[in-house]
Order: C-alpha cells, then sequence, then structure tokens
C-alpha cells in the first residue's frame, strides 16, 4: 500500500467547508453587532436607556377584556400588559383554529360532492374568502356588517341571561360560593369520568368479542349531563352566577366577549377555513380510485369507506400544509390592531412601545412569542404527522 | 357449435349469474354491446382478449364498479339496479381481485381481511381474526399478519388481496387481470393459490391471458373483441380449434411468444 498523498489545505473540501462556513458566521455575527449596537446608540442619544426596568412601571392606560387575568387600571404594570396580551392572542387563535377547522373540513368535503350546486358553492366561498385581503375582511364584518346591524346595549337581544349588542356578547358567569362544596362536586364528577371510561373500555371488549356495538358517545354525554347535575345538588349547588345587568351605557357585571374579537375571529375562521378546504380536497383526492373500489368491492357503505379507507389516508396530506395554515392564523391575529381588539402586538408592541420607547427589549420580546407559538404548533402536528405515516419497508 | 351443450355437465349447479343483452356506453363509446352470458355456480370461467375489448368492464358491471345503461344483470337471485341495498347485497357475496391489488396501506394484513367482515357482517374481531389467519395460511403467509402492505412483495401483496375478498366468504370471485402487474416468479405462486380455490369449487370469472392456467383450471375460455362476446368454448376446442378468425389473430400472437 502506498502511503496517501497529502491533499494541499486549499484543495481539501473539507478544510474549504469549515473555513467558509467560519467566515460566514464572522460576518452575520458583525452585521447583528452592528445592528444591535446602532439602535442602542441612537436609543442612548434619545435619553432612552435599554433595559427591563420598565417592566415594573404602572401601566397608565385601562385594558377591556382581560378575561384569566386581573388588571387594574392604576395598579398594573407594563408587564402585566404583555401577559394579558400573550393570553388575548392565544384565545382568538385557539378559537380560531378550531373553527376553521371545522369549517374548513365541512367545505373541503362538500367541494368533492357530486351535487353540482353543493360543489359548485363551495367553490365560490373558497376564492372569495381566499382572494380578498384578511384586513379588508376583518373590516368590512366588523366596520360594515356587526356593528351597523347590531342593536345598542339599550336594546340588546335578550336570550335568557345572554345579551348581544353592538358591544359584543354578554353572559352570566359562575362564582364560586362554597369552595369545600365545588371541591366535593369535582371529585365526584372525576369519580364519574373515571366511570365512564372503564365503561367505554368494557364497550370496546364486547364489541371485540360479540360485534355488538354500543352508542358509548350518547350514553356518556346523558349519563355526564344528567348525573353531573344530580351531583351539583348533591354537593349543595356551590356556584352562584354573576348576571350582565344594564347600566346607564353599557352592560355591568357578568362576563363579556367583546364585538372586535368576535369579528377578528369570524374573519379569521373564513379566511384561513378556505385555505384548509383546499387542503382537505387535495388530501381526498390523493387517494386513489382503487382504494374507494377495493372497499365497495367488498361491501362497505359509502360512509364506512370514507371514515375508515378515505379520511385515514388523505389526513396524511392535509396535515403538513394545514400546519402552515393554523401558525398563519396565529400571525395573522396581528392585524387585530384595524378592530381594536387588545392581542400582543396591539397593547404590547403598540401602545407599550410609543409609551416607553423601549423598541428593542419589546419587538424582541412578541418576535419570541411569535416564535415560541409556531414551534410549539408545529411541533405538537409533526408529532401526530409522523404517528399516522404509513410503514413502507 | 353452440357452448350451451358443455356447460351441461352434471358437476356444475344451478345459474349463479345470469346477464341478459347486457349494453354499456362511455359517452358515444359503445363498449359492451349484447352481452349474454349465464355462469353456473362452481363454474369457472376465462375471459381473455385484447385490450379495450371490454373484458374488465364486464366482469366489473357484476359488482356494479361500472353501471350498465341497458339489459341486466342478475347475481344470485338478485338483480341490479340503482337500489343501494342490492347493490351492496350482492358485493358483499362477490368478491373482487384488482392487477394492483389495491391493498389499504394504513391498515395491516390482518386489519386489511378483517375490515369487511367486521364492519359489513357485524363479526366479533376475535372470530374475524381467527377466520382471516385461517385465509392467510391458505395463501402461505401468515408469518405477515402484522406487516403493512408496503413491506410485501408484489407477489405477496396479491395473495394477501386474495385472502381479503375471502374473508367475506363470498360465492363468486372475480379477477381482473390479477397476474398483470407481477414478475414471472410472483405470477407462479399468485397462480398456485387460484388454481387452489378452483379445486375447492369456487364460481370463478378471471380476466387474465395466462393461458397455461386457463387450460388447466377454466370449464370455458370467453374471447372477447370490440365489446362482444366473439367466440366461447371448452378450453381444449378453444385453443386447439378456434373457430373466429380475430380469435386465431389473438391466440397466434399471444402464443407464439
Amino acid at each position: 500500500m502506498t502511503e496517501r498523498t497529502r491533499i494541499p489545505l486549499h484543495r481539501d473540501p473539507k478544510v474549504r467547508a469549515i473555513l467558509v462556513q467560519v467566515l460566514a458566521a464572522v460576518v452575520v455575527g458583525y452585521g447583528f453587532y452592528s445592528l444591535f449596537q446602532t439602535t442602542v446608540d441612537n436609543l442612548v442619544a434619545r435619553g432612552i436607556q435599554t433595559g427591563t426596568s420598565f417592566f415594573d412601571e404602572v401601566a397608565p392606560f385601562q385594558i377591556g377584556f382581560t378575561p384569566f387575568f386581573d388588571y387594574t387600571l392604576g395598579q398594573s404594570k407594563y408587564i402585566d400588559v404583555f401577559f394579558v396580551g400573550i393570553q388575548n392572542t392565544i384565545l382568538v387563535a385557539v378559537l380560531g383554529i378550531i373553527a376553521a377547522t371545522l369549517l374548513g373540513f365541512f367545505i373541503g368535503v362538500i367541494r368533492l360532492s357530486p351535487n353540482w350546486l353543493v360543489s359548485r358553492g363551495a367553490l365560490v366561498y373558497i376564492e372569495v374568502f381566499r382572494n380578498v385581503p384578511l384586513l379588508l375582511q376583518i373590516m368590512f364584518w366588523n366596520f360594515a356588517i356587526f356593528l351597523p346591524t347590531l342593536p345598542a346595549p339599550k336594546n340588546s337581544i335578550a336570550m335568557g341571561a345572554f345579551y348581544l349588542n353592538a358591544r359584543g356578547f354578554h353572559t352570566p358567569l359562575p362564582v364560586i360560593e362554597n369552595t369545600t362544596g365545588v371541591a366535593i362536586w369535582i371529585a365526584l364528577l372525576t369519580v364519574l369520568g373515571i366511570g365512564l371510561l372503564m365503561f367505554a373500555r368494557r364497550a370496546k371488549v364486547l364489541f371485540e368479542e360479540t360485534g355488538q356495538r354500543l352508542p358509548v358517545l350518547w350514553i356518556s354525554l346523558a349519563v355526564l349531563i344528567i348525573g353531573g347535575y344530580i351531583f351539583y345538588l348533591v354537593s349543595g349547588s356551590p356556584l352562584s352566577f354573576d348576571e350582565p345587568v344594564l347600566g346607564r351605557f353599557n352592560f355591568k357585571g357578568g362576563g363579556q366577549l367583546p364585538l372586535p374579537l368576535f369579528s377578528l375571529w369570524f374573519a379569521l375562521t373564513l379566511y384561513t377555513s378556505a385555505f384548509i378546504a383546499e387542503n382537505v380536497r387535495a388530501g381526498i383526492q390523493s387517494v386513489s380510485h382503487g382504494q374507494t373500489e377495493a372497499a365497495y368491492a367488498l361491501g362497505l357503505s359509502r360512509k364506512n369507506t370514507v371514515n375508515l379507507v378515505t379520511i385515514p389516508q388523505a389526513l396524511r396530506v392535509i396535515i403538513p400544509p394545514t400546519i402552515s395554515q393554523y401558525l398563519n392564523l396565529t400571525k395573522n391575529s396581528s392585524l387585530a390592531v384595524a378592530v381594536g381588539y387588545e392581542e400582543l402586538v396591539a397593547v404590547w408592541a403598540g401602545i407599550t412601545l410609543n409609551q416607553t420607547g423601549q423598541a428593542l427589549v419589546i419587538i424582541g420580546m412578541t418576535v419570541a412569542v411569535y416564535e415560541c407559538l409556531s414551534l410549539l404548533t408545529s411541533f405538537v402536528l409533526n408529532w401526530y404527522n409522523k404517528r399516522i405515516q404509513l410503514t413502507e419497508r | 357449435m353452440t357452448t350451451d351443450t358443455h356447460m351441461a355437465s352434471a358437476e356444475l349447479g344451478d345459474t349463479i349469474i345470469k346477464i341478459d343483452e347486457l349494453n354499456k356506453w362511455y359517452g358515444q363509446f359503445h363498449v359492451l354491446k349484447d352481452i349474454n352470458l349465464d355462469v353456473k355456480r362452481g363454474e369457472r370461467i376465462v375471459i381473455c382478449g385484447p385490450s379495450g375489448s371490454g373484458k374488465s368492464t364486464l366482469i366489473r358491471c357484476i359488482n356494479r364498479l361500472e353501471t350498465h345503461q341497458e339489459g341486466s344483470i342478475v347475481v344470485d337471485g338478485i338483480e341490479l339496479t340503482e337500489d343501494t341495498k342490492h347493490i351492496n347485497d350482492i358485493r358483499r357475496e362477490v368478491g373482487m381481485v384488482f392487477q394492483h391489488f389495491n391493498l389499504f396501506p394504513h391498515l395491516t394484513v390482518l386489519e386489511n381481511c378483517t375490515l369487511a367482515p367486521i364492519w359489513v357482517r357485524k363479526s366479533p374481531k376475535r372470530e374475524a381474526e381467527d377466520i382471516a389467519m385461517r385465509y392467510l395460511e391458505r395463501v402461505k403467509i401468515p408469518e405477515q399478519a402484522n406487516k403493512y402492505p408496503g413491506q410485501l412483495s408484489g407477489g405477496q401483496q396479491q395473495r394477501v388481496a386474495i385472502a381479503r375478498s375471502l374473508c367475506m366468504n363470498p360465492r363468486v370471485m372475480l379477477f381482473d387481470e390479477p397476474t398483470s402487474a407481477l414478475d414471472p416468479e410472483m405470477i407462479a405462486e399468485v397462480l398456485d393459490v387460484m388454481v387452489g380455490l378452483a379445486e375447492d369449487g369456487m364460481t370463478m370469472l378471471c380476466v387474465t391471458h395466462e393461458m397455461g392456467f386457463a387450460r388447466k383450471v377454466a370449464n370455458r375460455v370467453i374471447f372477447m373483441d370490440g365489446g362482444q362476446i366473439v367466440e366461447q368454448n371448452q378450453p381444449e376446442e378453444f385453443f386447439n380449434n378456434p373457430q373466429n378468425d380475430r380469435t386465431q389473430l389473438f391466440l397466434s400472437q399471444i402464443l407464439q411468444h
């Protein structure tokens, strides 16, 4: 064996690769550093010290909608504004994702209906909501439809203790009267839940052994509602309800879903569902015709064929692009600024930034929040997608 | 010579499929022309002919994967109409094996075999699995039961497809070019299974160009061309003494290689 000839360093691909990467890292690093330094210098020149000390200052403005969080004008701090913003962003994103998924699946499926009118209707829906800019849609629903058509608080549409008006939707809120009572009630509900789980498992075994099928879902729902109510009475009715009451200008008490939240949710849902519908259509069409033929030839009904053969295979194609739509919906919720819904960009990157001038910290934190939400969403869905992938060799 | 004299052989039972004056069009294209065909219980029929002659379309009409416009098809006493109940009743009793297997890739081999018995016949899962294992043993791949179709060879997949159909305990089996997508070695293993089925007295309609199989197994060979049944006869007569010019040409072309 001859000894390997030494390659000159400048012709060795490994050495060259490392060299190029080190150079690139230095250039990019210097770029970021100089950007950061320029910003800090400019802030200092305007007399703003970059840092996090403003977190603890009292925020001098009110936030109307803080459902899971106590916020009081004059006491709450800027950092509380940050958390209220995150919470409102997550709220509208979660509500939007759920509704857009259900609606998108429905539209996607009827898009493939053999009925001409139904499938054309779905096509028109998709093309309209996909092609009009989202900001325009949000403003359209809020300013052109809901605000003018819904009545003033005085003339609210009443549905029992629920009221709908141009300010939003007012609901009664449960208030805990008796802590031990609630604890007993929750404990009883937990026992009931475990019982139902055991029942569901028994029903599955029964199905596998005898082929007999029980309506598990309906039985469970009935037991849960009736049992839940009986246990509520047994534990001494530990809740009372804070009902909304009409004051001089608006309702007081109870819970309120503000109209901007509703408009934003509505527009995000319609817009995103149009994209999801196209994903669903593509997914269903990706399952070869031979699959449905094989299922029909075995005597499976249309419904069973769709549920057991088509949808499970279509999901593999539907999920990855739908993840992107979920991320888009979350990011698009920042367009709420237009209708005054108090999510992260509006109250934190908007009002707080204007008042404190802490651009670097505030924008950095806002970016980090969206980044985390997106990574979390795609992590969960990628995990699910991996589980349902096909096994090949 | 008429074919009906051959069909009167003693081993065959009553008529299970009766096709009368069947006509089918794809738009303007007349794909099946005045087809008349009686299939007796236990009969094995091989259908051959050039591509586009309507042979696949004919057997796909029998379980209503294709609709026909004129004429009637009666399977086991049930006439095929728009009535979905009749269609499902017939599909239950008629098994089908496809050229491209069409196994469900998201289910294991065993689940492929138990899906229809559980959901259509409402069999208990255990029982369906026992029956499925029995048929997987019969097609000689019980050890693959928990693999996915994508992990099997073509021949293995086609044998699973046959087992999957048999699990519904069908009275008739339709084969739509079951070996056309397979390598020569795999063709043999699939044909072996089909010969076994024939020996057990299964009623079979086979679209295939495996003439060795036709000679060995068929009671009757049908030659189709241009949407019509051109000639039908017992295999011996069919291969040694074809009457029609078109049949002679076809046979000379596929047998010379």
